[in-house]
Formats: structure tokens, sequence, C-alpha cells
């Protein structure tokens, strides 16, 4: 996370003779990369600078889903044991996913809870379940319809990690936000 | 022609070592493997209980005349059981097959107080017809007897009906051994629900899957199982409850509402399920009609509720809910009303399970970081922890309340294992390869037999 805020940081300062509010300067570096990216992507035609709102903004919009120097293709929160609750770390990812929504009425998302193995595969099922709620409820008190969330659970059935340890079982207690189309 | 019988010569190995751990007045940890022809699953068997019925089972007469040995089948399933110490009926010679030839005085001197003699023919048409004596040996008498006429194929369901008639007699219990436990296989990225025999063999795949599978429920009659399986598109699958009928293979959809469906379980009257569902936000416990109709709401908790299982009578509805801060087992009467806490031990109890008289409750206990199968009477609030295998999830009792089929992990592999209710017997159950889990003991059906 911390590297991805210092990339972001060197791109602003980069960018900063563009006209943009300094304060926005996440949503800025995402615009420069797209537009400085352009060439590649043919079916990127607007400007740069253009607010994401302006002519297609399905195809900009995807690029700032995946582009990897955006806090927006960081897609999943991870929990202490046994616990649902967003830890004050992952807040700027779910707000910066919520702003998202809230900007593009028609992009839906389904938050996918997970768990480690310990404890019986159905209580993970309701614990996996209980945490895509909680960064659901987040997103909700920022604004985001309930139309554009979906919450499901896969308890411990799909890890991420395969070892039985604390350090596979961490990177397993986990909820992922995957776009609908993706 | 004498076939070669391996489980005899592992039987009387076995009960030499018996015999020397019960003189120690100790239990002893005694492995062997009863691995009959095509064994699914190979089966260890761990301890026993401290007083066993010293039987002596003869092989039947013609019995070699058949691929799997009846009588090796009988013995195995009873000494599985952990209430019998088989005893070698080599010794004793001719060896007998029907009540004129037995001589109770030689098998007195073997130790035995219960003998087993039989015969089999095969019928023109290639049936088997199979006759067989249950005899205590201090009393003289027959305790037992009688004739089966069946096609070739049911020679192992046969045996596992003489088992079970052998049990009851002897014990007063009614066995087992004719039922049947379904589990998830999973073996790489391919998962299967199998059904299998009580001992593990015959195993059939009733479903195979891409994606996970779980929590295999037997509908009371036994001719369904609900189950969970993990459905959708790309990656965006969900977990959704279908009902599938054994004979036809057809399944149904119960449940696939917004949010997650699982942990079905079944009213005795096999009519409705109360399922876990998180279509209004936490898991919270509904009951539904069998044929996916007419949801309502059970629960209405805070926090996580699940694992619903009913008792026998139906009245009772107990689950787990961390609604007091931490997974407890609860129980709510069926037809409405406030939830009760059951368990006050620890601070992580799951999955519980009814056992067949109601009377007492199986669960998981979380004690030094790892989960055991426990048992708590409800009356008392006693609870008598089973088992000292790390990683036990979701036990069930077998028909007759004696024996608890659970998953567990050994050796990094997810296998079953059965623990008597006293927690002295314990058996493990192995695939070949893959992980097992998920297990659910089926119901004993009407007997086929006369």
């Amino acid at each position: 996370m911390k590297k991805a805020l210092l990339s972001m940081l060197l791109v602003s300062l980069l960018s900063a003779c563009a006209s943009k509010d300094v304060k926005e300067a996440p949503k800025a570096a995402i615009e420069d990369r797209t537009a400085t990216k352009a060439a590649a992507q043919p079916s990127a035609p607007s400007a740069p600078g253009a607010e994401t709102t302006a002519t297609k903004p399905a195809t900009i919009a995807t690029s700032a889903l995946t582009d990897p120097a955006s806090i927006l293709s960081k897609r999943s929160v991870y929990f202490d044991y046994d616990k649902f609750d967003v830890k004050p770390e992952y807040s700027s990812l779910v707000e910066a996913h919520a702003r998202y929504l809230k900007q593009h009425s028609d992009a839906k998302v389904t938050l996918q809870g997970n768990t480690d193995e310990r404890g019986s595969r159905e209580y993970n099922i309701a614990l996996g379940q209980h945490r895509a709620e909680s960064v659901k409820k987040v997103m909700s008190v920022l604004g985001v319809s309930d139309k554009q969330i979906e919450t499901v659970s896969l308890g411990e059935e799909k890890p991420k990690a395969e070892g039985h340890d604390e350090a596979a079982w961490a990177q397993n207690r986990r909820a992922d936000i995957i776009y609908q189309g993706e | 022609m004498l076939k070669s019988n391996p489980m005899e010569t592992q039987q009387s190995l076995a009960a030499r070592v018996w015999r020397r751990a019960l003189s120690a007045l100790a239990l002893a940890a005694a492995f062997f493997y009863a691995h009959a022809s095509s064994a699914a699953m190979t089966i260890e068997i761990i301890g026993g209980a401290s007083n066993q019925i010293p039987i002596a089972i003869v092989p039947f007469a013609h019995e070699d005349n058949q691929p799997q040995s009846l009588s090796g089948i009988v013995g195995a399933d009873l000494q599985r059981s952990g209430l019998f110490k088989i005893i070698d009926p080599r010794a004793v010679t001719p060896q007998p097959h029907d009540l004129p030839d037995v001589r109770f005085a030689d098998w007195r001197t073997q130790g035995a107080d219960a003998l087993v003699v039989g015969s089999m023919v095969t019928l023109l048409n290639g049936s088997l017809e199979i006759r067989f004596r249950l005899l205590d040996t201090v009393r003289q008498n027959q305790l037992a007897g009688f004739s089966y006429t069946v096609p070739a194929s049911q020679l192992r369901a046969t045996a596992h009906e003489i088992a079970d008639v052998i049990y009851e007699k002897l014990t007063g219990v009614p066995g087992v051994f004719r039922t049947r436990i379904a589990y998830v296989l999973k073996q790489g990225k391919k998962y299967e629900l199998q059904v299998a025999d009580a001992d593990g063999e015959n195993a059939e795949t009733i479903l195979s899957a891409h994606e996970p599978l779980m929590s295999p429920a037997w509908s009371p009659d036994g001719d369904q199982i609900a189950y969970v399986a993990m459905e959708g598109q790309g990656r965006n699958i969900k977990p959704i409850i279908y009902v599938q009928t054994l004979a036809t293979g057809k399944r149904q959809l119960l449940a696939n509402f917004k949010g997650s469906n699982s942990a079905p379980a079944w009213s005795p009257d096999g009519n409705k399920l109360a399922i876990a569902m998180t279509r209004d936000g936490n898991s919270q416990i509904y009951l539904i009609n069998a044929n996916g109709s007419g949801v309502a709401r059970w629960t209405t908790s805070n926090g996580i509720d699940t694992e619903p299982n009913w008792s026998p009578d139906g009245k009772w509805v107990i689950f787990t809910s961390d609604r007091g801060g931490s997974p407890q087992i609860y129980r709510m009467p069926s037809n409405g009303g406030p939830a009760q806490r059951l368990t006050f031990e620890g601070s992580y109890n799951l999955s519980p399970r009814f056992s067949p008289d109601g009377r007492s409750f199986t669960f998981t206990q979380r004690s030094g970081g790892q989960d055991h199968v426990a048992l708590q009477d409800i009356e008392s609030g006693q609870v008598q922890v089973l088992t000292d295998t790390p990683g036990d999830e979701s036990p069930s009792f077998a028909p007759n309340g004696r024996m608890i089929l659970y998953a567990t992990r050994n050796n990094r592999r997810g296998v079953l294992a059965v623990v008597s209710s006293d927690g002295r017997t314990k058996q493990r159950l192995s695939a070949q390869s893959g992980d097992v889990y998920s297990p659910a003991w089926g119901p004993s059906k009407k007997t086929q037999f006369q």
C-alpha cells in the first residue's frame, strides 16, 4: 500500500505543471497516465486531464480500475483473525472505490468475502459474508447505492494461499472487490 | 480352493494385541488395516471398549466361491464398532457350519462367548441362499438364525445385515453396518460429492464439479441429499443449495437468493429445511419448503446465525450464533420463540448436531487453539471432549447414537474419522488420494430383508 502511495506522489509531482487541483493528486495521476497511454490504447481518445465522465467513460474507467499506479487497481481488504471490521489502513482503498462507484452509477461490484481455514466451513461462509458486508457498509455510508453492490462469501473454500500457517491464513482473511464485466 | 483371507490373519494378530492390552488394564493403541478387495478408503482402528464381547465367526460353508469373504466382512464390521473381540476360529476343526456340528466346549476353550456359523449356496439362477446362526456358547443355545436369498451383487449388503443382527442381539442397540455416508472428495481442482457404505466401500460419485461443494445433508428417508455448491459465471461464484434425488440423479435448486445460501438441515418429517442465508445482511436462519417455496425468516440477531439442526422430535432447532460476541451453541423452539444459549465452556463452539435420542448434541469446542469433537448433555449441561485430533469439524451421529463421524486432518490431508460416543474407539478413513471432508451419516432404512 505504501509503495503505491509513493509512486502516486511521484507521478503527481511530475504532472504538477498540468492544470489540476493538487488535492486531487491521485485522480490527476490516473488521468495523466491514461493520456500518455493513449497511443497504446487506441480506444481511449480523450484529451489529457479530461474528467472521466467525458467521451467514452467506460474505457477510461476500465483502465483506471486496472492501472497498477491507481489505488483502484487494489481490490483486497485484509482482516484480523475472526474479525470483520475494516481496519483504518484500508479506509482509503474502500473510499476510492466508493468514489468511483458514485461517479459511475452503471458500474456494479461484487464484494467477495473469504476466511482462513480455521473453524467450520459453514461458520466461515457466514464470516466471509460478514466481511463483505462490512466493506459494503463503509461504501453505503459514503453514499453508494445498494443497487451497485452485491455481497457473497466463499468462506474458506477458495484460498489464495494454500499453506497452513499464519502467513497463509493472513492472505486468506480477505474481501475482494470485483467489478461486473471483469 | 481355499482362498487366503487376509482379514483373519489381521484379526488373530489384533486379538492377541487386545488380550495383552486388556490384561494391562490400559487402552492400547493398536493399528491394523481392514482392507477389503476394492476399498475406496482405508480404515484404521484405534482403541476399543474396556469390556469387549469375545466372538468367533466361522467362515461360512462355500463362501470361498465368492470374490469377497462374507464372514470377513461381518468380522470387520463388528471389529470396527470397538465392542467385540474377534476370536480366531481356525483352531477348532472340523469347522462347523450348522448347529448339530457345534461342540460348545471347544469354543469356550478358545475364549468365545458367542459363535457365528453359516453356509452359502449358489442357486441355479446365480442367486445366493445364505443362512447363519448366532449361538451363545455359555448357555449353549441359539440367539438368532436367519436365511436370505439374494442376488450375488447383494453379498456385502447381506454381510452388513448379518453384522447388524449380531450387534443388536449382543448389545441391545441397533446396528448401523448397513447405513451409508456422504462426503466431499477434493482431488486437485475437482470436487466430488460421494456416497459410500459406512465402511467406506462402494463409493459412488453423485455429483462432480470444478468449484467447491460442501455440507451434504441426508433427507430423513435417505432418498435425497441437499448440498451446497459454489456456482456462477467466471469469478462470480457464490454458494447455493440443491436437493438431489439419489435414485435418479436429478437435482432441483432449493435456494439461490441474494448473497450466500448454505447449511441445509432437513426437518424430521422431510417437508422443510432450515437453511442459512445472507439475503438480509448477515447470515441468519430461514425455513424453506423442500420444494423451494415458502421462505420464512427464523432468527433475528445482530450477529452470525448458522448451522441449524433439528431435534429428532421436531420441537427444537440448535444452531451456531456469535450474537454474544463469540460463536456458541443456542437452541430455539421450532415453532417460534427466543433462543437460549447452551454452551458456556470455551470461546469457540461450532457445528451442533442432536443425538438420535435428542438428549445430547455433538459439536466442536476449541481449546489450546485446536477444535475437538465434544458431546454435551442437554439437561445437565455436562460436556465431554471426545477427541484429541487437531482441526476437527462437522461431527454427526450414526443413527444408533453410538458413533460420531467427523472430518479431521492427518499428515496434511483431509480425512474422516469416527469416535464412539464414549470416546474409547476411534477409526480413521482416508481416501487413496485427495482430501475428504463434510461427512454426513445417512439414516437407517427399513430392511429389505425378511
